[in-house]
């Protein structure tokens, strides 16, 4: 199969690739530059874990082709805070409200999350819900994931709620 | 090493506290270690061809046309794999009559669910792997598939084993439970009122987020078959695999990386783990499988599947006097692991919380060609508590009693304990009223019945229903020789290392293996608690054979009540070495110490004292030992659990169901849990509020179906409905707190109370909201559709 070139730009280092054009940009962050952090859950679009930050949007990464995102930036949860002692609001908020217990979705919830407070910096508790509905989670029930997201509201508002 | 003394004054113990998880940083930041992140020098990716027919003959099967494809190193099926094809081993043979069909790796002949494996192709490229299974030849003969249980067990049926040696049935097992009281029939002559109902309690599918994924690695450390695996149990998957593929065991080290959740489904040794070790041992090459969502829908194991037939009596006043149980369970294609014995975890907890002189269980397992049922969160456990609590919600109806009223006058008050039950078990502790009139509180009980009565009155068409699950379940698995006694092959131990290192940084070493509970944070507490020093001084290292040698792994919410004794046992055993050489530097006797706050002190004297951690440089050093007693300080400890403990709790739910439309939305859901004493309150909380969503998610939103081919329908995360934030409510979650009395913490274990006691609690609130309306039963999932119709159904049954 011939490969086509791009040049995308993952949490602030571009990288030159040459891909097939049916490898999902979530395969190609995994398997091609390593970036391992950003998971898969599914095979039908339906799970949200493979969740990143396309030109500051959140999109699903396996459904979107990488050559989709030539000469595009990419954030993943990698890249949102580089370094363990660095802590994005939303992260921070995670753990303070345990938001999360094998982490599996946590990448997907996280920069959904930063997506969802960027167009909606104070959403009610039902906004929150509906705004993270592509999102599954198996472990938390959602209940700690919505006080997360309340309270990194809060941290990213300057308690403005 | 520090000389610097800790002020046990100001050091506050953890136990007890919400301490945030030492798990979080690396998981928020994307510092993860799944299975399927691993990558190694010369490493092949398998791809499996899986039958797409529930039940069939293989006519024709050719893997080598897959060898010319592009990237392809190699293929097989059963055939070629020949003596390495192994066989999926269960440890649970319930009875000594069951019937234990040969469960190959790759299938032999025929297939026997959709999803079985036929054949593997092996890849440099993992799309490549996937490409090649198309040019797999493959033909099937088809035959009928058996799907309904009580048809599988009619003369003629099909057979799903039809080996000359199998006994021309699909009954695997009767397995029959006789109370230790009178008698049922002898109860149940002397009833007013007999109610009987069947319960179909739904297939259901444990989607863990992270699929499973193995590695296996032939180019270990000497002659080592190194293993990662998405499992929940890394330590029987050692031992099972060594005997399965005859690798010595001393040979096989297997990790259990970051796990993505289990809940039960990976507690198990799949076939898929089997073909990639026996692979990768043939090619000399490592060897990766992470399976696909779609693969996972059907080789997964599934779990519930079980049809109840439950009659229970009682008095016209409303005492309970015995209870008969009749189950079918559907073991699905093989048996796994556990399979057989699963529906029997449930069979001592049918009485629930409740006195009574009678009880008779009965249990058939069944084959069908579909997927192997095995546990899933409860196990067993949620199955026999939507039972009791459905039925008594009936009996309540049927005398015309308050189903709350129903469940005081016959429960075990708090002051009958230990009680010995109906079923043979003998519960701790438990306080049912304190939990129960906490929850009642909370939920404004009287509240919410006068609001009911209200709509009820003016004809409301949004109907408020309101749903009680009083439940208790059997945690802390398990008593080894209990577990002798029911012919599970294994004991229910745990162990628990601790070593304090030279620098004064400790080395927890347990063979639990968590995959979200925190075990981390956790663990790290109860030792910090009895060392003295920092949690953040403790590295808990778990999942690992090579690292952490012995241990019976996560499930059955033992980790905590099993697990837990084992680590205080370690860590007092450590200070008392640590205490024989601290005497010895002190020059004094080990009477005169005392050990607060992590150092030694001589009573009376406050100047003269030792940290552990210098004690730990002087174990390490060795230069002024006491006679007889060995270098480095660490301690082990190995504990069996004495019982079970029995967690409890009163959860309480409204509904208001659409009677036009049939859809029902959960207002409030209040839970009062007992879960003994609490390491940690944050993760308790959150351990209850993932095991709520899946209860409920069993009752409103999820179940397996299949065509009467064996297709299975709910093949995808987009048609099986695992609810997303917006499917849910928060909860109101709160505890009482009654120690267990069978462990030292007096701890009893979270992780399936939410699952196992929510599920009757909804299908009590969506029945109650239409009772009126002549409706005494839901089947779940409780769909708008299904509610629908069954309001159609009484409507026309009562015109
Ligand atoms: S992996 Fe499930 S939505 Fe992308
Ligand atoms: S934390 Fe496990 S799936 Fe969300």
């Amino acid at each position: 199969m011939s490969h086509i070139p791009i040049s995308v730009t993952v949490d602030g280092t571009t990288y030159d690739s040459e891909v097939e054009p049916r490898t999902l940009l979530v395969h190609w962050l995994r398997e091609d530059i390593g970036r391992v952090g950003t998971v898969v859950g599914c095979d039908t679009s339906s799970c949200g874990a493979c969740t990143v930050l396309l030109d500051g949007q959140s999109v699903k990464s396996c459904s979107v082709l990488a050559v989709q995102a030539d000469g595009q930036s990419i954030t993943t949860i990698q890249g949102l805070a580089e370094g363990e002692d660095n802590w994005h609001p939303v992260q921070t908020a995670f753990k303070e409200c345990h938001g999360l217990q094998c982490g599996y979705c946590t990448p997907g919830m996280v920069l959904a999350t930063v997506d969802l407070l960027g167009e909606n910096p104070t959403p009610t508790e039902a906004e929150i819900r509906e705004g993270l509905e592509g999102n599954l989670c198996r472990c938390t029930g959602y209940h700690n994931i919505v006080k997360s997201v309340q309270y990194a509201s809060d941290l990213m508002s300057g308690g403005a709620r | 090493m520090t000389d610097t003394l800790p002020d046990s004054l100001t050091t506050q113990s953890p136990m007890g506290r919400p301490l945030r998880r030492k798990e979080d940083a690396r998981l928020l930041h994307g510092q993860t270690n799944w299975t399927d992140n691993i990558q190694l020098p010369g490493m092949l990716h398998m791809a499996i061809l899986r039958s797409p027919m529930a039940h069939a003959h293989i006519t024709h099967l050719d893997v080598t046309p897959a060898l010319s494809e592009p990237h392809v190193v190699a293929a097989f099926s059963a055939k070629e794999l020949g003596d390495l094809n192994g066989a999926v081993p269960c440890v649970w043979p319930v009875t000594d009559e069951m019937q234990a069909p040969a469960f190959p790796a790759l299938a032999i002949d025929k297939v026997r669910h959709v999803g079985d494996c036929v054949a593997v192709v092996l890849a440099t490229d993992r799309n490549a792997a996937f490409d090649a299974l198309e040019a797999i030849e493959i033909d099937y003969e088809a035959l009928p598939a058996v799907i309904d249980l009580e048809a599988a067990l009619e003369p003629g049926a099909t057979l799903v084993h039809d080996a000359a040696d199998s006994p021309g049935t699909n009954e695997c097992y009767t397995y029959h439970l006789p109370g230790t009281g009178i008698p049922y029939d002898e109860a149940k002559a002397k009833a007013d009122v007999v109610v009987k109902r069947r319960f179909i309690n739904q297939r259901l599918i444990p989607a863990f987020m992270e699929p499973r994924a193995v590695v296996a690695s032939p180019m270990g450390v000497s002659n080592e078959m190194t293993v990662w695996s998405a499992t929940q149990i890394p330590h029987i998957l050692r031992v099972l695999l060594a005997l399965v593929t005859g690798l010595p065991e001393n040979s096989l080290r297997i990790i259990a990386p970051d796990v993505g959740g289990g809940f039960g489904g990976k507690l198990q040794i799949y076939r898929e783990e089997i073909l990639a070790v026996q692979i990768a041992r043939h090619l000399g090459r490592p060897v990766k499988w992470t399976e696909t969502r779609s693969e996972n829908m059907v080789a997964t194991h599934h779990g519930r599947g079980q049809v109840q037939d439950i009659e229970i009596a009682a008095t016209k006043d409303g005492k309970l006097l015995g209870m008969k149980v009749n189950l079918l369970a559907d073991m699905g294609a093989y048996l796994q692991i556990i399979t057989p014995g699963t529906p029997l975890l449930g069979m001592f907890m049918y009485p629930g919380i409740y006195k009574m002189d009678a009880y008779d269980f009965n249990c058939v397992g069944v084959f069908t060609n579909k997927t192997p049922t095995d546990a899933y969160r409860g196990a067993g456990r949620p199955e026999s508590t939507f039972a009791i609590e459905r039925i008594m919600d009936e009996l309540a109806a049927e005398l015309n009693m308050d189903p709350m009223e129903l469940r005081k006058k016959n429960w075990i008050n708090h002051e009958d304990f230990p009680y010995a039950t109906i079923a043979g078990l003998v519960y701790d502790t438990g306080n049912y009223e304190a939990a129960t009139a906490k929850a009642i509180d909370m939920f404004d009980y009287a509240g919410l019945r006068a609001e009911q009565e209200r709509r009820r009155a003016s004809g409301d068409p949004v109907q408020l229903g309101i749903g009680i699950s009083t439940f208790t379940e059997m945690c802390g698995l398990a008593p080894s020789r209990t577990l002798g006694a029911l012919k599970y092959v294994a004991g229910g131990w745990e162990h628990c290392t601790i070593r304090m290192l030279p620098t004064g940084k400790v080395e927890l070493i347990t063979g639990t293996s968590p995959h979200g509970q925190g075990h981390e944070t956790a663990w790290s507490q109860i030792a910090a608690d009895i060392l003295g020093i920092d949690v953040d001084d403790i590295e808990v290292v778990h999942s690992d054979t090579g690292r952490a040698p012995y241990g019976m792994d996560t499930y059955g919410s033992r980790s905590l009540a099993v697990g837990g004794q084992a680590i205080k046992k370690a860590a007092e055993r450590l200070i008392e070495k640590a205490r024989v050489i601290a005497a010895h530097q002190l020059e004094c006797s080990i009477d005169d110490l005392e050990y607060a706050g992590g150092a030694f002190r001589v009573k009376g004297d406050a100047e003269k004292a030792q940290p552990l951690a210098a004690v730990a440089f002087e174990a390490f050093s060795a230069h002024n030992l006491p006679d007889g007693v060995e270098p480095t300080l660490q301690a082990e400890s190995t504990v069996d659990p004495q019982d079970f403990s029995y967690p409890h709790g009163t959860h309480l739910a409204a509904v208001e169901v659409d009677t036009e439309t049939g859809k029902t939305t959960l207002r409030t859901y209040v839970c009062v849990d007992d879960v003994g004493v609490q390491v940690n309150p944050m993760i308790v909380e959150g351990q209850v509020h993932g095991g709520l969503a899946q209860g409920i998610a069993q009752a409103m939103y999820e179940g397996v179906e299949y065509d009467e081919d064996g297709n299975l329908l709910t093949a995808s995360l987009a048609d099986y409905l695992v609810p997303s934030a917006a499917d849910l409510p928060s909860f109101t979650t709160s505890t009482t707190e009654t120690p267990s009395t069978t462990n030292p913490l007096g701890t009893k274990g979270v992780g399936e109370a939410g699952a196992i006691a929510s599920t009757p609690a909804i299908i009590n609130a969506i029945v109650d909201a239409l009772r009126p309306m002549g409706v005494n039963d839901v089947e779940m999932p409780a769909s708008p559709q299904r509610v629908w119709r069954t309001i159609q159904e009484a409507k026309a049954a009562t015109a």
